[in-house]
């Protein structure tokens, strides 16, 4: 067990590395030098050899990696062009605000589909069964930032029951989650980024949960005479571990993928701050949120995996 | 064995249809027959040949010009004059504009996984065949861009390289290459140690003769079905880097942009602003529903 943890940390430090090398390379991968943006148009042959040794772009390229790279480590990911701010300070207020909707988003989707998920397993081919299903797969068919403005449309412009956008007059610091006044900026932005994690959960939940009710012990505690509720008790327990998986790596996505939907929303978390680095070509706030979010969703998948490990003794990784 | 000709339900397992078709024999006509009796997957590859023919005849159907403005006409409802579903927030009319959209939606939808398919899929069937090093880089590289949601993965590398439709195209094709990379691996690893694969290689044959004739044929199924799905997370995908002005440039009629030029309008016009999103979801729908039914008639574990 510690071992298979060991060996699972472990091998999640390639990743990571890979991870940070993918983040500098995108510097690459943008058009023209990425010095130019720095320059002005008159600047002599001397400014610009001396911004590049500040800058250490006059280095090899692997030694720029390793500067950068020790940096990064200390928390250092460098200045935005357009706010002169530290990339790091942007990232992680930012960071606090999409952990809220993400978190309450994956609440959410988990209540929601599980139930649902358990029914439909539970009557197999009925009527909740389709529904569950038809609900699973417009999930995952629908694009998400198109659900969010058409409960815009509904909830904001024609019933007005709640704001469009932002986060409430406070912003980041005045927002709780105990107050109702801040706590209604969140709803339409949660319930936009459950859509899809109500669907993916669903789906393993059903297929779990049926997996564990054919199964011969069932059968057996159908035979001894058992309760149909806790008949389904025990296959519930059964497919828990399983799907609390699901939510976890679903967790991951939301973290990473929430650009569209805070877009939407005008949501100040790090999707916003990676659509205003897009529009500003702000390539160090780029990068730095990039970098943080990858590395969130590797250290998400590695707890999943471990936790799992943990909760369930059936699974035994050598 | 009479009733063979009553539809068969999706579902069905391989057993049940031999019972029911005595006729069928190979594997690609057992999944034709299971095709031909479904009858939603059915439905949905209409819908899909539907868009397909809208897109490709869009000059022929299209009412008007889809870039044609007027100051006049604009953000009108569904049916005003002769603009049957509206107009835009520049007076272009709606139906001109979404049957053009199909182009480039469904160019965005498959262009990036047919390359995927390629590139990924060959990388996939060298690294399962070679196995050793190879397929340990190979691999571990793949492994790097799964530590990226998708969205995320092809935010960072258009936005990195600008917008424009091919810089889209290219970071979409970047996001599906390793899926479909592990997958075409896991099958080659699964085949290569057979029996029939040592008795082709015994008899003499040769690397790349073993992978055609004996390799691809079981890797196809599982990429194939694979690929289907990832088709409407393509759509989705680009229409998300449209709409972040990533994709597709203006004045293109495309889905995803024409969402994010018409969100200003949303107090104005709210149904006339929803519809692309509602062919958006139409399309993607479609694939995904046609996607299930040939994993079913494929018989595809993934």
């Amino acid at each position: 067990m510690l071992n298979y943890i060991l060996r699972r940390v472990a091998y999640a430090i390639p990743i990571s590395l890979g991870v940070t090398i993918f983040c500098f390379a995108l510097v690459y991968l943008a058009p023209g030098d990425p010095l130019t943006r720095l320059l002005p148009d008159d600047a002599t042959a001397e400014t610009i050899a001396l911004i590049k040794a500040a800058y250490g772009f006059d280095k090899p390229i692997p030694i720029q990696y390793l500067n950068w790279l020790g940096r990064a480590l200390t928390g250092d990911l460098g200045q935005s062009i357009q706010t002169n701010r530290a990339v790091a300070d942007e990232v992680l207020i930012a960071l606090g605000n999409t952990i809220i909707i993400s978190t309450a988003a994956v609440i959410l989707a988990f209540t929601l589909a599980f139930v649902m998920g358990t029914v439909a397993a539970y009557y197999n081919g009925g009527v909740a069964d389709r529904v569950a299903t038809s609900v699973s797969v417009l999930g995952v068919s629908i694009p998400n930032y198109w659900f969010g403005i058409v409960l815009i449309i509904i909830f904001a412009v024609n019933l007005r029951w709640l704001p469009a956008t932002g986060m409430g007059p406070g912003g980041s610091e005045g927002f709780s989650i105990w107050e109702w006044s801040s706590v209604k900026f969140a709803i339409l932005p949660v319930l936009t980024m459950a859509m899809v994690p109500i669907g993916i959960i669903m789906r393993s939940t059903r297929s779990a949960v049926s997996e564990v009710l054919s199964q011969d012990f069932v059968q057996t505690l159908r035979a001894k005479g058992m309760g149909e509720a806790a008949v389904l008790r025990h296959a519930v327990r059964n497919a828990l571990p399983g799907v609390l998986a699901v939510m976890g790596l679903q967790f991951g996505y939301l973290m990473g993928g929430s650009i569209l939907i805070e877009t939407i929303f005008t949501w100040p978390g790090t999707g916003s701050l990676l659509n205003q680095a897009i529009l500003n070509r702000d390539i160090p706030v780029l990068q730095g949120t990039i970098l943080v979010l990858a590395l969130i969703f590797v250290m998400t998948n590695l707890a999943v995996d471990i936790l799992q490990t943990a909760v369930d003794p059936r699974i035994k990784r050598g | 064995m009479s009733n063979a000709t009553t539809s068969v339900p999706s579902g069905l397992d391989a057993g049940g249809l031999d019972q029911l078709s005595p006729d069928v024999r190979s594997y690609w006509q057992m999944v034709g027959f299971r095709l031909r009796h479904d009858p939603v997957t059915l439905f949905f590859g209409a819908v899909i040949l539907f868009v397909i023919l809208a897109a490709i005849f869009a000059p022929l159907i299209a009412p008007k010009d889809p870039t044609l403005t007027s100051m006049i006409d604009r953000l009108k409802p569904i049916g005003y004059k002769d603009y049957l579903l509206g107009t835009d927030e520049l007076g272009r009319d709606m139906t001109s504009r979404l049957i053009w959209g199909a182009r480039s939606s469904l160019l965005m939808g498959l262009m990036p996984v047919v390359f995927a398919l390629l590139i990924g899929g060959a990388l996939g069937v060298i690294a399962g065949y070679v196995g050793g090093k190879t397929n340990m880089v190979i691999m571990r590289i793949m492994d790097v861009f799964y530590a990226f949601p998708s969205i995320l993965l092809a935010v960072a590398i258009s936005g990195a390289m600008g917008g424009g439709m091919l810089n889209g195209l290219i970071s979409l094709t970047i996001v599906f290459i390793p899926p479909m990379c592990r997958i075409a691996e896991t099958a080659t690893t699964q085949v290569r140690g057979l029996d029939f694969v040592e008795a082709a290689r015994a008899t003499g044959g040769g690397t790349g003769s073993i992978i055609v004739t004996h390799i691809l044929g079981n890797v196809l199924a599982p990429v194939f079905v694979y690929a289907s799905g990832m088709v409407s997370v393509s759509i989705l995908l680009a229409s998300g880097l449209s709409f972040l002005g990533l994709g597709v440039a203006p004045p293109t009629p495309d889905w995803g942009l024409m969402l994010s030029t018409l969100r200003q309008a949303i107090y104005m016009n709210p149904i006339v602003c929803a519809l692309p999103g509602v062919a958006i979801l139409i399309t993607s729908l479609s694939f995904n529903m046609v996607s299930d039914g040939l994993r079913q008639a494929m018989d595809v574990k993934l």
